[in-house]
């Protein structure tokens, strides 16, 4: 066994690696959804990112080419989630769980046509993947330190710049922003084009960074964690922040745990463990954390009188 | 007169197949308050609008200060020194004072500047025109009367130096319009250039120098508003003769259908609501209930129809006793033939989105013929809300309609078809006409003088007080949760009442 400080260190550096995707999803889902429009498919977004990440890379051989073509793939499904929702003004959660749908199926897809594996892409090599900058054993890729960056950016946008106070506006009262002579469509298309970019790059973490290339369905519903990490954060960049490390920890202690005997309990069932971050969220979201006020306008299309 | 601030010139508009807005022309002079009357739909409001740059007029020209300008948005409006204040405030309840003043004119991508230059220049506002507000106050927690100085000072704070007014006390008590009014008048000292769109005669002829008047698209009329009356705009507005005062015969009294003993109601929190209420209700009579909004009205008014048993005291009606151990409820009050028209329509009264035929039956919907072994008669009701429409001038005569697409006049006539239609015993009213044209008014009056003589007990809540001193034989005042006065309706004067209602003993 190690000694405690560097299982201190271990753990605080697993938790961040489970961390990194949940954290850039999360600010992503918090601009789509301060400016009111509801983003259920984050995790549709990530997973076509995670395969275009991967597919990219191994054919380019270059891991940087594999975060463009992660962030170019979460963008074209965030246009879509846009103009399903902002330009038609169509149902927000519908058209979240039909872009998961279709990432889910795309994915496996091309896969299969691409690299006939399944639906798994090539093992990546060295220089295909994102590698450990500083500390080897931590695996603190550029990815890592972007999530970390993004927060604080985060909260300057939202609370410090126009296009946060915007915004922020627009997700609570879309009327008083168009009156204001404002355009209520052109703020919320930068909403979900930044939602777009920062989960591409969770995306891209997750399938040439954490991993080493892609396997279907293989986000397996962090975007849903991350979503609920905005809604405990009350949909503020530091409390989401929070939410997210906690998840991530959570995370990390399960896999920590698995095999390990407990006093006077005995061998944790993996599964309980594994099930602990879901089964936190309903509990946190049952009212525990106190209530959780949502932008007023939230999923509600923006119309023009008359 | 120099040159005007605004001139609209053969301004048209149609939705459609609805012409709203007829070759209208006007000018609005520099520096004065202009009004605009007209009643709802009679195209104020989408007249503004095409000033304001929200629609485009299909023909006409706009001139701001003698030159002709296209509007193409809020924006251009904005750039010319035009400012709205909305009927609905334009603000968000979350943000404090100070950024809602800046939303929209942040002055660089970065806050911190626009937010410093904005606290200087509201401070300089606030002194010009003496309004003055907390800066970082949340708008959530102002009253109603002071969102609507920040929206007042978003628009100055915007540069503007005409200032356009939707409805702007459809939303204020009395007092608070008075104190708009005093606002309003500092802005025109200061040069500020006016344009008051409203449907109530009372505040064209207290705040405005000069009045227009528009009738189903058209600009009818113009006034300098001390050379005219209320009741040649009333005509007018309506295109006829309106009388503005009830004449109504003296009532004949009958038994006693409700009694109030000692009413009491206090919250979850411990507020005391309702203090002592004792009042006698009977056939063939009209009381009055007068009082600022917020002094308990609301309170009595679902105390009597059953919505909230009482914490103490007792309630009689026709023979059955409910108090605290024995509450009522709203069904079983209807049964006992106690009629309640709310004084939130649009949540109590009706469904927005049902038709008109279904809001027609609400309540009364498990009812022969409208109900037949669980089962909706369709044509039944369809058939009672058409005759309905045609008995009260329900406009357009429609049921099939959602109730949401009638003008709130409209509306109101169709819960009071309803619930007078089975010729109630009591009927209990709460602002019967909030929110309705001068011609609904007159109706809606007649309609409850005419349910009196037949023998009906009736009861109206109101806070405008030419309301129930027009309709009123008894006038009892309500002020914090007590009845503190009560006067014979024919004895009864704006004064005294006044008095009253702003918590003075009563004579």
């Amino acid at each position: 066994m190690d000694d405690p400080l560097s299982l201190l260190f271990l753990v605080a550096a697993a938790t961040l690696r489970v961390a990194t995707p949940l954290i850039l999803c999360a600010m992503g889902g918090l601009f789509s959804e301060r400016s009111g429009i509801i983003d259920v498919g984050l995790e549709g977004k990530m997973l076509i990112a995670a395969f275009f990440a991967a597919a990219v890379a191994a054919t380019t051989h270059s891991a940087w080419w594999g975060v463009a073509a992660a962030i170019a793939a979460a963008e074209v499904l965030a246009l879509l989630h846009g103009l399903a929702c902002i330009t038609y003004r169509g149902n927000q959660v519908v058209s979240g769980v039909a872009l998961n749908i279709i990432a889910a199926g795309l994915t496996v897809v091309w896969g299969t046509a691409w690299f006939a594996r399944g639906g798994q892409t090539p093992a990546l090599e060295e220089g295909e993947r994102l590698l450990p900058l500083f500390f080897p054993r931590a695996g603190d890729n550029i990815l890592v330190y972007v999530a970390l960056a993004s927060v604080p950016l985060t909260w300057w946008i939202v609370a410090r710049t126009r296009f946060g106070l915007r915004l922020r506006a627009v997700g609570e009262m879309p009327l008083a922003v168009d009156s204001a002579g404002i355009s209520v469509a052109w703020l919320r298309y930068r909403a979900v084009l930044l939602c777009g970019l920062f989960s591409g790059l969770a995306g891209a973490y997750i399938a040439i960074a954490q991993n080493a290339g892609f396997s279907r369905d293989m986000t397996a519903g962090q975007g849903f964690i991350a979503l609920a990490a905005v809604i405990f954060g009350k949909w503020r960049p530091l409390p989401t922040f929070g939410a997210c490390l906690m998840f991530g920890l959570l995370d990390a202690v399960a896999i920590r745990l698995q095999g390990v005997r407990v006093p006077g309990i005995g061998e944790v069932p993996v599964q309980l463990i594994q099930s602990l971050p879901y089964l936190l969220t309903v509990f946190l979201l049952a009212g525990f954390i106190g209530r959780a006020v949502a932008p007023k306008a939230i999923g509600i299309p923006y119309q023009k009188e008359h | 007169m120099s040159v005007p601030a605004i001139e609209l010139d053969g301004i048209d508009k149609s939705f459609g197949s609805v012409h709203a807005v007829r070759s209208v022309s006007l000018a609005v002079e520099k520096g004065a308050i202009t009004g605009i009357i007209g009643e709802n739909g009679a195209g104020k409001s989408t007249l503004m609008s095409i000033l304001y740059g929200l629609f485009r007029a299909d023909a006409g020209e706009i001139r701001v200060d003698g030159e002709a300008v296209q509007m193409d948005g809020p924006r251009d409006a904005i750039r010319h020194g035009i400012g709205m204040v909305h009927q609905h405030f334009m603000l968000i309840d979350s943000f404090t004072v100070l950024e809602n003043l800046v939303l929209g004119a942040e002055r660089g991508p970065m806050l911190a500047p626009g937010l410093a230059a904005a606290r200087a220049e509201l401070a300089r506002l606030s002194r010009d025109y003496g309004l003055t507000v907390d800066p970082d106050a949340t708008i959530a927690d102002l009253s109603v009367g002071e969102q609507q100085k920040v929206e007042i000072l978003k628009v100055l704070f915007r540069g503007a130096r005409i200032l356009i007014l939707d409805e702007p006390s459809a939303v204020l008590t009395p007092q608070e319009t008075d104190q708009l009014f005093r606002i309003l008048a500092t802005l025109k000292e200061r040069g500020v250039t006016v344009v008051l769109i409203t449907h109530k005669l009372r505040e064209i002829m207290a705040a405005t120098d000069r009045v227009f008047v528009m009738r189903q698209g058209r600009m009818v009329a113009e006034r300098l508003t001390r050379e005219t009356n209320p009741e040649e705009l009333a005509e007018l507005m309506v295109g006829r003769k309106v009388r503005l005062h009830m004449e109504k015969a003296p009532p004949h009294k009958g038994e006693v259908r409700l009694r109030a003993e000692h009413l009491g109601l206090v919250d979850e929190r411990g507020v005391v609501l309702l203090d002592d209420i004792s009042l006698e209700l009977r056939a063939g009579e009209i009381v009055g209930i007068a009082g600022v909004s917020g002094n308990g009205q609301t309170e009595l008014l679902q105390v009597l129809a059953g919505i909230r048993p009482p914490s103490g005291g007792s309630l009689t009606v026709c023979g059955r006793r409910i108090d605290r151990q024995r509450p009522g409820d709203p069904a079983e009050m209807r049964d006992l033939g106690v009629a309640h028209v709310p004084e939130d329509r649009q949540r109590q009264g009706m469904v927005a989105a049902f038709r008109a035929s279904e809001t027609s039956i609400l309540g009364y919907h498990a009812l022969p013929p409208f109900s037949q072994h669980y089962l909706l008669n369709g044509p039944a009701v369809g058939a009672h809300c058409a005759r309905l429409m045609e008995r009260f001038d329900v406009r357009p005569r429609v049921p099939g309609l959602r109730s949401s697409s009638f003008s709130g006049g409209n509306q109101q006539k169709l819960v009071l078809a309803r619930e007078m239609a089975r010729n109630p015993k009591v009927l209990l009213v709460g602002q019967p006409t909030r929110g309705v044209d001068i011609g609904a008014i007159e109706f809606i009056h007649r309609e409850l003088v005419k349910s009196r003589d037949a023998g009906c007990a009736v009861l109206v809540v109101s806070v405008e007080l030419d309301e129930i001193l027009s309709l009123a034989d008894r006038i009892l005042v309500m002020f914090a949760g007590r009845i503190v006065g009560e006067v014979e309706g024919s004895r009864a004067d704006e004064r005294t009442l006044g008095l009253m209602m702003a918590g003075a003993k009563a004579a």
